[in-house]
């Protein structure tokens, strides 16, 4: 029984990523297209070339087919998934153990949503038949507990905690609104997040991650095959997940205060990755801030700030673009939106750009460190699923 | 002797200042209050709170199934949640009865529920009879103002010395008249009454022959009579027959409609309930109901009724409620159609799924790991601590209180009222599961609060009615005794 992890056995060498928005005028599969055509291009090979497909999407279609379909993909394994909003990043995961595996020289993770086409507001779950008993609460309600109970396990005056919130929330529209693939492109005071109306508890809409359509595709082949693809590969240092049991939903001891899969995500992949001090190993983290209070407690899980200390150091910059660590420096879900089965696969694309030096220069992180960490999490506060990996440009 | 060995009355948190449709309206209204139930209650639910009110006396600790030897289980309003299908048999799983207890609904008029309790209290056996109403009528009206939402259980048996009868079924009697005083056709949204005069020139004289009979048969004499109410719709009627009772003065008791209002099939129940509540041992107490005739029932409070706490006296339900405003009266009743909010509707409840957790739905059965003792909620096949498989007892919290260990508000999910107060409840004894709360003003909640369960309507969706449990505040109570 182990984890041992696929470390620089699999590159990332093509990617790409359509711009997350209320599109309005584009359908799944013309999202499915714009992104797989901007990956196949940067990897410089054509759909024929890629042995594997594995397709992300919550529920925007069904089977491989949803994306063979778009793309004409002949006779090709094309499987979809689903695990909650970490779908896209488990399309990633699938295609590069498959690559490791040797089962295929080449595979390609495709994740896409069309969330738009609803005619409601905000994410809404596919409704399967049961005993009508189960909890009907939006998301951000039961994200909503975290920040209270953050605020009196710490000693944190609650106003002071929605100071900090406020914050978070600021610093992702400042490197948004800085990003032309963002849905929000502006940036917010924090007077207008404070005074948004509420959703739930005291978060409010500057506390939520937009909703937009979207897709983002990545192209993985064997690490030693990487150079014919790209002069500038992302290595694979980690792939973790952990699912819940959901007993945190039931479990008196679960104190709303810290995600338990997360921190075990992250556990895991920095111990395949070799990494000690995340602070001062990674380059960057996207993570999902799919609430302000969640990349709060995300900046313990994922070991960035001792438990309890994390208020502190976003009210000091610490993960500010210019910080110690820049966190969502391409907005996070604040300023892109979620559209599920793509987010994870955003938060790679980042990576991508930023380690390779290729995000616009007036958003470019100036580092020398070479690793990058994305995190994505599915479900709710006691009942979650989390993904963590860690991508690097520098082979073993 | 037979009678009534628990009884309980429930009467919903809110209440319409009655005043209130006067200053919106310009008419109708009146004095007092009346009681109007919640958005998530409907009468089959109401009728669960009761039942379970009446049966908590008998077995104080935690009810693990079955109850006191009870047969039947009869259910009387006007304002079924269902037709054709039973609402008795949702109260019933509620309850936990088994299947050997019957469990059926006597439907329709007003009468029908002082006709199932007469005929529980001639018949043999052990019958919970339970009650419940849901009345109103179009703004303005007389029904607006003068109804009210309520329930009451009657355990109606034989004594016994598990079951001790509470108060002795002394005697009765039954006057039927075919009369169009007051009529509704199915789907209407209010009942039309005849000219005022004729009602009562009919209903004064049923009612004293009803009265005289029962005391007849009861050997008694109007004098010897401790506490009496009468019942009905008709108000002059009422009032009228409470007159030529020939009881000593002051013996009329309150019949609730200054402040509760007038719950229709349940009201006789619900006095009565009221009136064994407030009786002392050896007193004697009657009711008159006055519907389509007249029926009398006379019963003395026997010794056990000292030995007999009401789970929750109607006095202290009547003292401890909340106002609601007009609009939020005018909406619950269906009368205003708000801008629903923009998320989807709650999707049809899986008939099969819901029969399988039949437990878990309607009687808040979880399970409890032999080995380590972790409570489930809802019932697990494999332990969240330990992982032992299929080593589980059921272990009910329909009757436990519980902690607010967090909460929230949610103003975006869908509700009938917006916005949802939600909590994480630790119960005692163990087991944690999220809730809505329910009879609750948002701006009060606090972590640490104390709260209770009750059993709610969450929804409908294609005519099906999703049950489930949420919690309400644990109130102190508030009747000065």
């Amino acid at each position: 029984m182990a984890s041992h992890g696929i470390k620089d056995r699999v590159a990332i060498v093509g990617m790409g990523c359509t711009r997350f928005a209320e599109h309005w005028d584009k359908s799944l599969d013309d999202l499915i297209v714009d992104a797989s055509r901007e990956t196949f291009d940067s990897a410089r090979v054509g759909k024929d070339d890629v042995d594997a497909y594995w397709f992300g999407t919550a529920q925007s279609g069904m089977s491989g087919i949803t994306l063979a379909r778009p793309l004409q993909l002949q006779g090709k394994p094309v499987t979809r998934v689903e695990n909650y909003c970490t779908t896209g990043s488990e399309a990633l995961r699938a295609a590069a153990y498959a690559v490791a595996s040797g089962a295929y020289d080449v595979a390609m993770a495709v994740g896409a949503e069309k969330v738009k086409d609803s005619g409601y507001q905000g994410l809404n779950a596919f409704p399967i038949p049961g005993d009508g008993t189960a909890r009907t609460l939006t998301a951000a309600a039961m994200f909503s507990m975290v920040a209270p109970a953050y605020a009196k396990k710490y000693g944190v005056d609650e106003d002071e905690l929605a100071d900090v919130l406020a914050r978070i929330s600021w610093k992702n529209h400042q490197n948004g609104a800085r990003n032309p693939r963002a849905q929000f492109r502006k940036e917010v005071s924090k007077e207008t997040i404070c005074a948004s109306p509420r959703v739930a508890g005291r978060l409010g809409v500057f506390d939520c991650a937009g909703v937009a359509d979207g897709a983002a595709a990545a192209i993985v082949v064997r690490a030693e095959d990487a150079l014919r693809y790209t002069d500038r590969p992302l290595y694979i240092k980690a792939l973790s997940f952990a699912a819940g049991s959901g007993s945190g939903l039931i479990d008196p001891e679960y104190d709303y205060t810290w995600f338990p899969e997360c921190a075990i995500a992250a556990e895991d992949a920095y111990r395949q990755a070799g990494i000690t001090d995340p602070l001062r190993q990674l380059a960057m983290a996207e993570v999902h801030d799919c609430f302000t209070p969640t990349e709060l407690v995300l900046m313990e899980d994922l070991g960035f700030a001792a438990r309890g200390t994390a208020w502190k150091e976003v009210l000091a910059g610490t993960y500010d673009r210019s910080g110690a660590l820049p966190v969502n420096p391409d907005g996070g879900l604040k300023s892109f939106g979620h559209p599920v089965g793509a987010s994870g696969l955003r938060m790679v694309f980042e990576a991508w750009l930023q380690l390779r030096g290729e995000a616009t220069p007036e958003r470019q992180i100036d580092t020398d460190r070479t690793l990058a960490l994305t995190h994505n999490l599915g479900g709710y506060p006691g009942e979650m699923v989390a993904f963590v990996s860690v991508l690097g440009t520098e082979p073993g | 002797m037979r009678g009534i060995i628990s009884s309980a009355g429930y009467v919903p948190y809110r209440r319409l200042q009655r005043a209130d449709i006067t200053a919106f309206f310009g008419s109708g209204g009146g004095k007092g209050t009346r009681s109007v139930a919640s958005h998530d209650e409907d009468t089959t639910t109401m009728g669960a709170e009761a039942a379970r009110s009446a049966l908590r006396p008998l077995d104080a600790a935690d009810r693990t199934g079955g109850t006191e030897g009870c047969d039947s289980l009869w259910f009387a309003t006007t304002a079924p949640a269902y037709l054709d299908k039973t609402n008795a048999s949702a109260i019933h799983a509620v309850l936990r009865q088994p299947p050997e207890v019957a469990a059926y609904d006597f439907g329709g008029g007003l009468r029908s529920g002082v006709g199932a309790l007469r005929s529980a209290l001639g018949g043999t056996g052990t019958t919970l009879v339970v009650s419940a109403d849901l009345r109103g009528g179009l703004p303005t009206s007389a029904d607006e103002s003068a109804a009210g939402d309520g329930a009451a259980a009657l355990l109606v048996g034989t004594d016994a010395p598990e079951a001790r009868v509470v108060a002795e079924y002394l005697g009765g009697a039954s006057v039927t008249d075919e009369l169009v005083d007051r009529w509704r056709t199915v789907g209407d949204q209010r009942s039309r009454v005849w000219e005022e005069r004729f009602g009562e020139t009919r209903y004064v004289p049923l009612g004293l022959q009803a009265w005289r009979s029962a005391l007849k048969e009861a050997g008694l004499d109007a004098g010897d009579v401790d506490r009496v109410a009468v019942v009905g719709m008709h108000g002059r009627a009422v009032r009228s027959v409470g007159r030529n009772l020939d009881v000593r003065p002051g013996c009329l008791a309150d019949d609730l409609t200054g402040t509760v209002g007038q719950t229709g099939a349940a009201h006789a129940s619900l006095v009565l309930a009221s009136m064994i509540e407030e009786a002392a041992p050896g007193q004697l107490v009657g009711v008159v109901s006055l519907a389509d005739g007249a029926d009398a029932l006379l019963f003395r409070l026997t010794a056990a009724r000292d030995g007999w706490t009401p789970a929750d006296p109607v006095a202290d339900q009547v003292a401890g409620a909340a106002d609601l405003s007009y609009a939020r009266f005018l909406t619950w009743k269906g009368m205003v159609t708000p801008e629903p909010p923009r998320r989807p509707e709650p999707a049809r409840v899986s008939s099969s799924a819901a029969w399988r957790n039949e437990e878990w739905k309607y009687a808040f059965v979880g399970s409890q790991d032999r080995t380590s003792g972790a409570v489930h909620l809802p019932p697990a096949r494999v332990s969240m601590r330990g992982g032992a498989f299929d080593d589980m007892e059921a272990v009910s919290r329909a009757e436990t209180p519980a902690t607010i260990a967090t909460y929230t508000i949610d103003h975006l999910s869908y509700s009938l009222s917006p916005p949802i107060v939600f909590a994480v409840l630790d119960f005692d004894g163990g087991g944690r599961f999220p809730l809505e709360l329910t009879d609750v003003d948002p701006e009060t909640v606090a972590i640490g609060d104390r709260v209770s369960m009750t059993f709610r309507r969450l929804s409908t969706a294609e005519g099906i009615h999703d049950y489930f449990w949420k919690a309400k505040p644990i109130r102190p109570s508030r009747h000065p005794r």
